[in-house]
């Protein structure tokens, strides 16, 4: 495979870092991946040549930004092979982007008795917002639930849909587990019966090739920062027909196309889901990192990425005692585990003072947390600059702990 | 000894050490050394939760002083938890509320108090506070 990896870790500036005088190694992209120079060139690029308002000033620098802009939003058309601009919705990431579909569908569709068929495996940002909802409107959170080995029981779907479902909440890739959920197969199992399904991609989007028509999803979010894209951005596609029907999430500029004291009237989609001026620059410079993905291709970056996780997971099977939380035959991006005896939280402690970078704690998924009935885990996760010799190091790191306890 | 006098033994005593290593290795022993709650103790009622580890708290008044026991699922936090139970337990609440808290940050340990760390030990550190305003109300 020719991936250049000293070329893309050459992209990438943090990453030369030291940290407590030890080099860092960063294993935690499923939180929040690194910026590269190209996006961090796009966001002074544009506040050094043309930095204004977009859709509303009548000057150069306004229609400059407008265009990078919108080209963002076409960009991201493209990478999920969405129909039309009009479905490629901004937002502040995926959290929003789950809560104005949970707020904006379930006002128009949500009533009383109805279900929301949420999975097991979810982040807390797929389960709480349609508790939000169901508690506002009398409905009912489902569990679909996942075995042990990390897979969603998807065989029970079919008994878990009645007339009162209303909508299925998924994720693309588990951000603990590493699942790679077949979310085709599970829309089609719900559009059988007319449920439409959201997918929460945050954790696929940097890993896993999208195609929002292949997979039939009425609802696909994902965030930018997972991305090596800015923070405080994200996306929200949704079929035309739903968002056509769905009332607005919040009101305020750009989103309207008349106002008086009598009533309004929205905006055409994107729009009329994108009150107020939005993350302009975070916007623009993601575009710089969906070129870079693109640049790079999915497929390359996701087979350097599965060697790595294969590697990580062989070298961590040797440790005794050792346990992996999510063991499905798709994986993407995530290893979790915990050390019988050792608190995972000990062990972040001290390979974050050895330079290493690791998520702990819930993971933001107490579901997941209970199903294996435990307090939380250790969680590496990778990106497309790590290499085999930071899990090397990364192996070393933990044995040396291991054996501090 | 005050507790200005423990703090000031606990900076002595961290000052012998080297390198980060020995230092954590030494709040570990201090973790596996803490005497453990009674079940009972870790109750709902007495957890301050982290995110990360978990916490408990259990406060008792006995003639004027608060006798504060603890408890970490994690060992380095009940290392660090038996350091704050050798400064604050046994002490009146005047003299709770008198203090200031320092010898963790002196130690070199203050990550482990950020609020984004949540591992429940700030939380653990209010709760002592509280205790002691609580105390001092009954006590008049």
């Amino acid at each position: 495979m020719n991936y250049d990896i000293d070329k893309i870790r050459s992209w990438f500036p943090v990453l030369k870092n030291d940290v407590y005088n030890k080099p860092l190694i960063y294993l935690d992209s499923a939180a929040s991946a690194q910026k590269p120079v190209q996006v961090l060139m796009k966001e002074e690029e544009l506040h050094n040549q043309y930095y204004g308002n977009i859709h509303r000033g009548a000057h150069f620098m306004a229609d400059k930004a407008t265009n990078e802009y919108e080209g963002v939003r076409e960009k991201i058309r493209a990478f999920v092979n969405a129909a039309t601009i009009r479905e490629i919705i901004f937002t502040k990431g995926t959290t929003e982007s789950i809560n104005l579909v949970a707020s904006s569908f379930c006002e128009r569709y949500v009533g009383a008795g109805d279900e929301i068929i949420v999975s097991e495996m979810e982040h807390h940002a797929n389960i709480v917002p349609w508790q939000l909802a169901a508690e506002r409107k009398g409905a009912k959170i489902v569990k679909l639930p996942f075995n042990d080995s990390g897979i969603l029981e998807i065989e029970l779907l079919v008994d878990l849909i009645n007339e009162n479902t209303k909508l299925i909440a998924v994720a693309h890739v588990s951000n603990v587990l590493g699942t790679i959920n077949p979310v085709k197969e599970i829309i089609d199992i719900a559009h059988k019966s007319n449920v439409p399904v959201l997918v929460d991609g945050a954790q696929a989007a940097p890993h896993v090739k999208i195609d929002v028509q292949d997979i039939d999803a009425d609802f696909y979010v994902f965030s930018a920062h997972k991305m090596y894209g800015p923070n405080g951005v994200g996306v929200l596609f949704g079929k035309e027909k739903w968002l056509n029907e769905m009332p607005p999430y919040q009101g305020g500029g750009e989103m309207i196309s008349e106002v008086s004291f009598e009533g309004t009237t929205f905006n055409e989609l994107p729009y009329k889901f994108e009150a107020g001026t939005p993350h302009i620059t975070g916007v623009i410079a993601f575009g710089a990192a969906i070129d870079l993905m693109n640049e790079i291709g999915l497929d390359n970056m996701a087979a350097w990425e599965h060697s790595l996780l294969e590697y990580a997971t062989e070298k961590l099977k040797e440790i005794d005692g050792l346990r992996i939380y999510g063991e499905a035959p798709r994986k993407s991006g995530v290893i979790s585990f915990n050390i019988e005896g050792v608190h995972s939280y000990d062990l972040a402690m001290l390979l974050d003072k050895m330079g290493i970078a690791l998520r702990t704690g819930h993971l933001c998924a107490d579901t997941v947390m209970a199903h294996y009935n435990i307090p939380g885990c250790v969680r590496i996760s990778f990106g497309m600059y790590n290499t085999k010799a930071e899990i090397d190091a990364f192996i070393v790191a933990l044995n040396r702990v291991r054996m501090m306890f | 000894m005050t507790i200005e006098q423990v703090q000031e033994e606990i900076v002595q005593e961290f000052s012998m050490f080297e390198d980060w290593m020995d230092k954590y290795s030494y709040l570990i022993e201090l973790g596996n050394d803490l005497q453990e709650l009674d079940p009972k103790d870790k109750n709902d009622q007495n957890l301050i939760k982290g995110c990360q580890s978990r916490v408990w708290l259990v406060a008792d008044i006995e003639d004027g002083k608060i006798n504060f026991r603890g408890e970490s699922d994690a060992v380095i936090v009940k290392g660090l938890v038996a350091l704050l139970l050798r400064v604050v337990s046994g002490r009146t609440p005047k003299e709770l509320l008198e203090t200031d808290l320092h010898f963790i940050d002196d130690i070199g340990l203050k990550q482990h108090l950020s609020p984004t760390r949540s591992n429940g030990l700030l939380a653990m550190v209010k709760q002592i506070r509280l205790y002691a305003v609580a105390y001092s109300k009954i006590e008049g």
